[in-house]
Parts: C-alpha cells; sequence; structure tokens
C-alpha cells in the first residue's frame, strides 16, 4: 500500500476497501479539508504542488513507520495536488487496525508527520487578491518547520530515529 | 557581442612589488605550479593570444622571461600603467586583464565575464563580493579605456578600483564570491593552499535543477540545466541566490540531490539533480 498523489477528487470509498482484513476491528480516517480562513485572512481557494519524486518514498517511509510503530493492519494516504476550491478535500488518511486504540494513534501520526515531512507546498488565495505560500512568506516558520540542521532528513520525532524501518524505496 | 567589438588578448599583471608577501608573489607555488603559470594557462584557454605585464626591472626574471611580455612605459606606476601600456601596445584590441595573485580564479569566471562583455563600454568587471565595488584586475579593459585611463592619470589617478567606479563599466555580480580573492601576505598564502587542498577547484559540472512553489516564482522557471563549479549545494545555493535573490535562506530550507534528502556538505557530481525544498505546507 503506497503513499500516492491524485489531480481528481479522492475516492474514499475505493480507498478505505484497500484497508479491509479480517483481523480489523476497524477503521480510522482522517479527512483534511479546503477551509474559507487561515492566519486572519480570508481564503477563497489552494494550490497544492509536491516534489513527488521525493514525496512518494517519504509518504511511503511514513506508512512504513505506523506500521512499524502501532500494531495496526494497514494504513494509506491520498493528497490532491492542483487546484482546490473551499471544502474540497486535500488529504485523506484511513487506517485498519484490531481496536480503535491504535488506529486513531496511527491515523494521528501519519497526518503529523505528511505534514511536516513530505514535500508539498500550498499556496493560499485570499479574498484581497493577495496570495502566499503557506509557512514561505511571513517567517511563519515553527520550531517543528525548523530546517536549521545540516542534515536534510532531520525529522520532528527523533526518538524513532534508531528504528531500523524496512526499506520503502 | 557586436559584430564591430575589438578582438580580446590577455594580460597577466604580475609586476606587482609583493611587498607584503616580502618575495615574488608571481613564483608562489599552488598545486605544483606557480601563479603566473596557472593564470597564464587558464587565459589561455578564454582568449587567442595572452602576455604578461611587467616592469622593466623584471625583463630577465626566468618564470616571465619565457613568456610574450609588455612592458610597463613608465616605472613605479602600479596596475594601470601596465594596462594602459597594453592598449598602447595594441590600440584595436580589448584587453582581459588578470592579476596573478588569484589562486582561486577558474574558468566558469572568464567565461561568464567573456559572455557578458558589453564593448560599447569602457570595460566589463565583477562587482565585488566583499564591498561591491569594481574588481579592475579581473576585468575586460576595451580600446576605449585608453583616453579615459590617460586623462584619469593626468589628473594625479592611480586606482584602477575608483577609475571604473567613475566611469561607464559594466558590472556583474560573481557567481562565486571567492573567486577573485587575492592573496598579499605569507599568512593568506597558507590559507589559500590550505583552502585548495581541501576543496581544490573543480572543473565545471552540468547539474539539473528542479524549482518548486515560492523558489519555482522567484527562479521564474521550474528547472534548469546548469553548467557550474560548485561543489556542494550550499555552494549552489549561494551562487544561485545571486542570480535570483531568492528569500528563503538556507537554515529555511532542505536539499535533495537525485531525489533523496542530501547534507548541504554532500559532493556534487555531473548529471546531478538537485532540488531546493522550501518549508513544506501539506494536509
Amino acid at each position: 500500500m503506497r503513499f500516492r498523489f491524485t489531480e481528481a477528487a479522492i475516492d474514499t470509498v475505493a480507498a478505505r476497501r484497500e484497508l479491509l482484513d479480517r483481523g480489523a476491528g476497524g477503521y480510522v480516517s482522517f479527512e483534511g479539508w479546503v477551509r474559507d480562513h487561515n492566519e486572519g485572512q480570508e481564503v477563497t481557494r489552494l494550490e497544492y504542488e509536491a516534489f513527488q519524486a521525493l514525496a512518494l518514498k517519504e509518504g511511503d517511509r511514513i506508512l512504513a513507520e505506523a506500521l512499524q510503530l502501532f500494531p495496526i493492519k494497514h494504513a494509506l494516504c491520498i493528497h490532491r495536488v492542483g487546484s482546490l476550491d473551499l471544502t474540497d478535500m486535500a488529504v485523506w488518511v484511513g487506517v485498519s487496525a484490531a481496536h480503535r486504540g491504535e488506529g486513531f494513534d496511527a491515523c494521528r501520526f501519519i497526518i503529523d508527520e505528511v505534514k511536516h515531512r513530505v514535500p508539498i507546498w500550498k499556496k493560499e488565495h485570499y479574498r484581497s487578491g493577495d496570495s502566499g505560500w503557506v509557512n514561505c512568506e511571513r517567517c511563519a516558520v515553527t520550531p517543528r518547520h525548523a530546517h536549521g540542521r545540516d542534515h536534510g532528513h532531520d525529522h520532528a520525532h527523533e526518538p524513532l530515529e534508531h528504528l531500523v524501518l524496512p526499506g520503502s524505496e | 557581442m557586436s559584430s564591430t567589438a575589438a578582438p580580446i588578448y590577455g594580460l597577466i599583471l604580475a609586476g606587482g612589488a609583493s611587498s607584503r608577501m616580502r618575495r615574488d608573489k608571481a613564483v608562489l607555488v599552488y598545486q605544483g605550479k606557480n601563479q603566473l603559470d596557472r593564470a597564464f594557462e587558464l587565459v589561455s584557454r578564454h582568449v587567442a593570444k595572452v602576455f604578461v605585464s611587467v616592469r622593466s626591472s623584471q625583463l630577465t626574471e626566468p618564470t616571465r622571461a619565457q613568456k610574450p611580455l609588455i612592458v610597463d612605459s613608465v616605472e613605479g606606476g602600479g596596475p594601470i600603467v601596465g594596462i594602459r601600456s597594453a592598449l598602447a601596445a595594441y590600440p584595436d584590441v580589448a584587453w582581459l586583464v588578470v592579476a596573478c595573485d588569484l589562486p582561486f580564479l577558474a574558468d566558469p569566471a572568464l567565461k561568464h565575464l567573456l559572455a557578458e562583455r558589453n564593448p560599447g563600454m569602457l570595460a566589463t568587471a565583477y562587482a565585488s563580493a566583499h564591498d561591491g565595488l569594481p574588481e579592475p584586475l579581473c576585468a575586460i579593459w576595451e580600446p576605449a579605456a585608453a583616453s579615459a585611463l590617460a586623462a584619469y592619470q593626468s589628473n594625479g589617478g592611480q586606482c584602477p578600483r575608483k577609475f571604473l567606479s567613475s566611469h561607464s563599466v559594466l558590472l556583474l555580480e560573481p557567481r562565486d564570491r571567492h573567486a577573485l580573492d587575492n592573496i598579499n601576505t605569507p599568512e593568506e598564502y597558507q590559507q589559500a593552499l590550505d583552502a585548495l587542498d581541501s576543496n581544490p577547484p573543480t572543473n565545471p559540472i552540468q547539474l539539473k535543477i528542479q524549482y518548486f512553489a515560492l523558489m519555482r516564482e522567484q527562479a521564474g522557471r521550474s528547472e534548469e540545466t546548469l553548467e557550474t563549479s560548485a561543489a556542494t549545494p550550499a555552494d549552489l545555493l549561494s551562487e544561485l541566490n545571486a542570480r535570483y535573490g531568492f528569500t528563503l535562506s538556507r537554515e529555511q530550507l532542505k536539499v535533495a540531490v537525485n531525489s533523496e534528502f542530501a547534507d548541504w556538505s554532500r559532493r556534487l557530481s555531473a548529471g546531478d539533480a538537485v532540488v531546493f525544498i522550501p518549508p513544506v505546507a501539506g494536509g
């Protein structure tokens, strides 16, 4: 099960079907939607852009890490690219697991890591006619986004880095 | 370059007194070759004829004596006399003037200078990476500079840098901020030797650069193939910053080489695909 991008609307019914498992007692999903405001600005639409060659690898690594860290059955994440309108779904994460607790935890883990590690960029278009790349234009670099260290792969979750993860390339 | 532009010869300035070095700078050796030979060979790769500018007292110095020479028309005049002597010797020729004491100067900087030359100006020169002023000793001096230099000197001027600052000159941003670092003292010589040892000038390589998001907009393109002597992604970013003025600092970026995260100090190889990664915002 691989991280993937789509330029069309995310088909959550088909995606959910990929997670079915006789040993799963439930399924948790997260949908990220385009909302009409951000940091005091009125947003009218979004554009997503990805460095897909690397994003697919990093997305797969996140899914593999989730399967290592949590006792879950399957995990999947699909991200939109291109122009999105208000209420459109930008990202979908689904996890099937024997028990709901691990499912919720793994789903939260995956969306958090995707937001911080996968090379995807979001341009907001505002009611004012202005636009801006999120996290790039207003020095709104939170500590979790700090790219200061020399190593390119500075995850926010160092405790995981000792884990040997299954190759996902 | 217009079709009427003068042909270009090379002039290696090696007439300096080397007073701070306390020995003749032209014969300082880097990587098994003295500075004068290095500079001579470098410039020879870009123009048809190269001369060495000397004072009359240096005519028999062996390193210089074996090369085509242009002798200063007056003694003790500094580099401006060397340049004027060359312009007087070949009045219809423009001169790629290069000081011999630039150990980090390499082909890309000369190639860029020649490509950007504006023969309608008195000179085409780099702006110093340190203070923004023109660098007269790695520059193309046009034939028309001869009379302006004569007037400047007759008014007591001696500084080629001040001359260029006050005349019509095309100033280029350097792509490599250390290419024109010059060496004046034994300490600087030792530092240059160490730097060349640990980081020898690389032959230019071709890289493919892809741009995304804010950097794509600021570069005005989504990809390009680039010939560069940048040895690492950090060097490459400095070079591209000089051209595009990216607003994101290196601290905010990550870098990927061949579609995998990489260190800023990684050695780049020909054909590598490099992507600078602005702060991400998925989800």
